[in-house]
């Protein structure tokens, strides 16, 4: 992909809105898809290196009203199906399209309670994007309407002329409601019961509230001010938020249903425990699980040198292992934190890896090197107990695994070293392990996930849970979708006690 | 930004030595929940403010305060040491880690050296109060230095000092009336050693002959203290543990001191300080 300005983007668009515009008669299906698709306008590859402004800097009112009528309204919508929150997708679409962007985000809002954040970091390409008809069309995925850029630019519209509403909430229940962990599981949950009427109280054992949405995703991806918006409306709404509180720790799960008097809880604490290769020399000074790297860049701020007392590695060389958007995230960190050189090394291929597309273009446009089908064999130690490098070994794809994807074998003796001086391990998370071993009767499966029936109700009472506690690493959007379910039935529940 | 907390009142604050520092602060939740071994993680500033472990040295529930007993070596401990009773701590969260098993042993040997008798104290007077017959060793490098003696005097049932330079009690590191009393008969039950790493790995090397279960408190560098970033890990018996929910307490015989304290020196370059002595950190390091 080479980089085209934003500037160039945004004339090339107002030239074509003009003729689009002009057209007497309404455009038929052939004129929608003669509409070029409307590339996201974004910051210089070679300026964004080394700043941690967003990348993609959101589309015009051209680009997006043009993109908005490439959408053929398709009477069957196969998009929706592939939204876990079953958004209205050509609804929106069609008020932009018509320049009526309030309509456009009443729809919107009517399933989703983060728009500005999904329509960011969606994986659009694999959920609504994947089935839509015109990229099937045109037969690339990447020709697909570009649902969540739109979500994304109704959704800044809103904030940035000031116009998003506070919640009406309905008359005060004297209900009490905990909630533990401020990711938007739990920011969504919050949203859906107070309005209610019910009393909500947030726990967050952080002394920041917005879960991997502030301590994991980076600022470049995720501005923490449009986070920060999400959590001053529930603030406003009235709902109390406890941050520095470990439940588990400072409070059990069981004095919040006991003496403190809690009516029913939610857990949305999320996937937070750092999983690790165990291999030789990982605990090697200059290796880092990938939350810690960007724990201490994002929410530490540790990017912001002469202001934020973290210290964060000055690394030259740095190798990210694994394929994910926490990988791309912490190997486009590094760029960033004024690393010379980073390698990303995957034992798969560039097709298996599970990060979002744009992650991945990007990553390359700011120069990260992809090592694909190589994987570490053990962690080079320089005489001091310092990381000097990496061994790996070559791999090839072998037959397909039980998630259908072909299994990478390893070729023998094909092992070679990559000097390096910093090592970021970005292989996945598993849930922490504090809530389960403090509640007992609290039903997890064998990775630890809290078990909860279909309507988000754990094995105890009155708890419910939901997100990557309860699904494993999973996405943004999932887990405000098991939020909003969780309290729909948590509302039934206090409703009828 | 979020709600800040109405409490972390700075409620009492105290000069034990030259840089170390006794503060009482209003945490009644904290007060309420920790013991023995636990520690709670500070920040004085929520935007930049680095957030950094200390050990609850000890707790007055009925008031709701708890004591922390610290160095001031670096930006976060001097600029903590540099405020005043009244004052705020931004962020205070805990208890955190696990709280140190504590039973009716026999004989426990508490070997504190420098400011690891801060961390110490709760886990001698819990010993005691498990009906152990207590033994203290306290190191420090010179009288000055030497902090919480009465306290613990209070506690033990049989109290060593050694100094550096003899200044007060013997001239001698904490590992020589440790192997002493490895030698008796019957030994003790149990050692438990807090101090700066080479002091516990010493102290570790000199029960191991004895084969004395030797419990040591590690200092790792942490970030959240919930188990969330892995960079507080060491290695224990060739496992991979996290110091700030699988500890802070571990069997000081199969911890890998040497890979500890290189982690320690991770951030040297970055944090700038001028390389003010740190107090007591040479005791029990063998001559
Ligand atoms: C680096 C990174 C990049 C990602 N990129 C994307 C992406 O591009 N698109 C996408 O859809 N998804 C992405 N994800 C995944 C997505 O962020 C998560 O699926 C989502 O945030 C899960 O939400 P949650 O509410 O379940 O939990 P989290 O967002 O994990 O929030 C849980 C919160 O609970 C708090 N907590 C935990 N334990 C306790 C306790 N005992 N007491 C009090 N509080 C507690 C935590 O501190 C945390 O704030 C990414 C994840 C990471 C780490
Ligand atoms: C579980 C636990 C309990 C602790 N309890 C206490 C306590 O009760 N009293 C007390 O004074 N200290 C205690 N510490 C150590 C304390 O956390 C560090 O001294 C503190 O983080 C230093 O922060 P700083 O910003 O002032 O210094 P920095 O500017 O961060 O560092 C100053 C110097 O100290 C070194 N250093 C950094 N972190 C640590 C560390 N964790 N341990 C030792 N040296 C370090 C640095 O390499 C540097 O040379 C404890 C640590 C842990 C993990
Ligand atoms: S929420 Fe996500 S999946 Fe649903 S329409 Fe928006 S971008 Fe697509
Ligand atoms: S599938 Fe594509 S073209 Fe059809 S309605 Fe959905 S977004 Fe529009
Ligand atoms: S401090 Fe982050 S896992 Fe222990």
């Amino acid at each position: 992909m080479t980089y085209i300005p934003a500037e160039t983007l945004a004339a090339e668009a107002k030239k074509t809105w003009a003729e689009v515009s002009a057209k007497k008669e309404p455009l038929k299906p052939k004129d929608r898809m003669a509409i070029p698709a409307q590339e996201m306008p974004s910051q210089d590859p070679a300026i964004r290196r080394s700043n941690m402004e967003e990348v993609a800097l959101g589309y015009s009112a051209e680009e997006a009203r043009l993109e908005a009528l490439r959408c053929l309204q398709c009477t069957t919508a196969p998009c929706i199906a592939g939204c876990p929150v079953s958004i209205n997708i050509p609804g929106f679409i069609q008020a932009i399209a018509d320049g009526d962007n309030k309509k456009a985000i009443d729809i919107l809002k009517e399933s989703s309670l983060l728009p500005a954040v999904c329509g960011r970091v969606c994986p659009q390409e694999t959920q609504c994007q994947a089935p839509c008809t015109v990229g099937k069309a045109l037969k690339s995925v990447d020709k697909a309407v570009s649902i969540g850029r739109l979500e994304r630019y109704v959704a800044d519209w809103e904030r940035e002329n000031g116009l998003m509403e506070i919640p009406a909430i309905k008359p005060n229940t004297g209900k009490k409601v905990g909630i533990i962990g401020t990711g938007p599981a739990g920011l969504t949950v919050a949203a859906d019961i107070r309005r209610e009427g019910h009393d909500v109280t947030l726990f967050e054992a952080f002394h920041k509230p917005g879960g991997v949405m502030v301590y994991g995703i980076p600022e470049f991806r995720l501005p923490k001010a449009i986070v920060q918006k999400e959590i001053d409306t529930l603030t406003a709404m009235g709902c109390e938020l406890k941050t520095n509180f470990v439940i588990g720790r400072t409070r059990k799960i069981s004095d919040l249903l006991g003496e403190d008097g809690f009516d029913a809880l939610f857990i949305g604490t999320g996937a937070g425990l750092p999983r690790f290769m165990n291999i030789e020399g990982e605990n090697l000074v200059g290796v880092y699980s990938a939350n810690e790297y960007l724990t201490r860049s994002n929410l530490m701020r540790a990017y912001d040198k002469e202001r934020a007392a973290t210290p964060v590695f000055d690394s030259e060389r740095v190798a990210v292992l694994g394929g994910g958007n926490v990988a791309m995230d912490a190997a486009r960190t590094a760029v960033r934190l004024g690393a010379k050189e980073v390698y990303l090394i995957y034992r798969r291929t560039e097709v298996e890896m599970p990060a979002r597309v744009e992650e991945v273009a990007h990553a390359k446009e700011e120069g990260v090197i992809f090592h694909f089908l190589q994987n570490p064999k053990r962690i080079l130690s320089d005489e001091r107990g310092w990381v000097r490098g990496i061994e790996c070994l070559r791999y090839e794809l072998g037959e397909p695994d039980a998630s259908g994807r072909r299994r990478p074998v390893e070729i023998k003796g094909s092992e070679f070293e990559i000097e390096l001086d910093t090592v970021i391990v970005a292989i996945g998370n598993d849930s922490n392990p504090l809530i389960r071993q403090t509640t007992p009767g609290l039903e997890t499966n064998k990775w630890g996930n809290i078990i909860v029936d279909e309507n988000g109700k754990s094995s105890i009472e009155r708890i419910y849970a939901g997100g990557d506690i309860v699904l494993g690493a999973a996405t943004v959007i999932l887990a405000m979708g098991e939020g909003r379910k969780a309290a729909a039935a948590m509302n039934k529940m206090l409703a009828n006690s | 930004m979020g709600a800040c907390n109405e409490m972390n009142r700075i409620l009492d604050k105290k000069r034990l030595s030259e840089t170390v520092y006794s503060m009482r602060v209003e945490a009644p939740l904290i007060a309420r929940e920790r013991k023995a071994g636990q520690f709670i993680i500070l920040q004085l500033c929520e935007d930049f403010g680095e957030r950094i472990p200390l050990t609850v040295a000890d707790a007055d529930p009925a008031e709701g305060s708890i004591t922390i007993i610290f160095q001031a070596v670096g930006k976060t401990t001097r600029k903590l040491a540099g405020m005043d009773v009244g004052d705020k701590i931004a962020a205070l969260v805990g208890p955190l880690g696990t709280p140190t098993h504590i039973e009716n042993f026999g004989t426990v040997v508490c070997v504190g050296g420098g400011i690891g008798v801060a961390p110490l104290h709760p886990i001698a007077q819990a010993m005691k109060a498990a009906g152990n017959t207590v033994i203290i060793i306290m190191g420090a490098r010179n009288k000055e230095l030497l902090i919480l003696e009465d306290e613990m005097r209070a506690i033990a049932d049989e109290l060593i000092i050694c100094t550096d330079d003899g200044s007060v009690g013997r001239k001698c590191l904490v590992t020589e009336p440790l192997k002493e009393l490895c030698e008796q008969n019957p030994k003790p039950d149990l050692a438990v050693a807090i101090g700066p790493p080479v002091m516990m790995k010493f102290c570790a090397a000199t029960t191991r002959p004895y084969a004395v279960p030797t419990q040591v408190s590690l200092n790792t560098i942490m970030v959240d203290g919930t188990g969330m970033c892995g960079g507080c890990r060491v290695t224990v018996g060739n496992e991979t543990k996290f110091v700030c929910v699988d500890g802070p307490e571990f069997d000081g015989h199969l911890v890998d001191f040497d890979n500890m304290m290189n982690r320690l020196n991770s951030y040297k370059k970055q944090e700038t300080t001028d390389h003010q002595c740190k107090v007591g950190t040479k005791a029990g390091e063998p001559a």
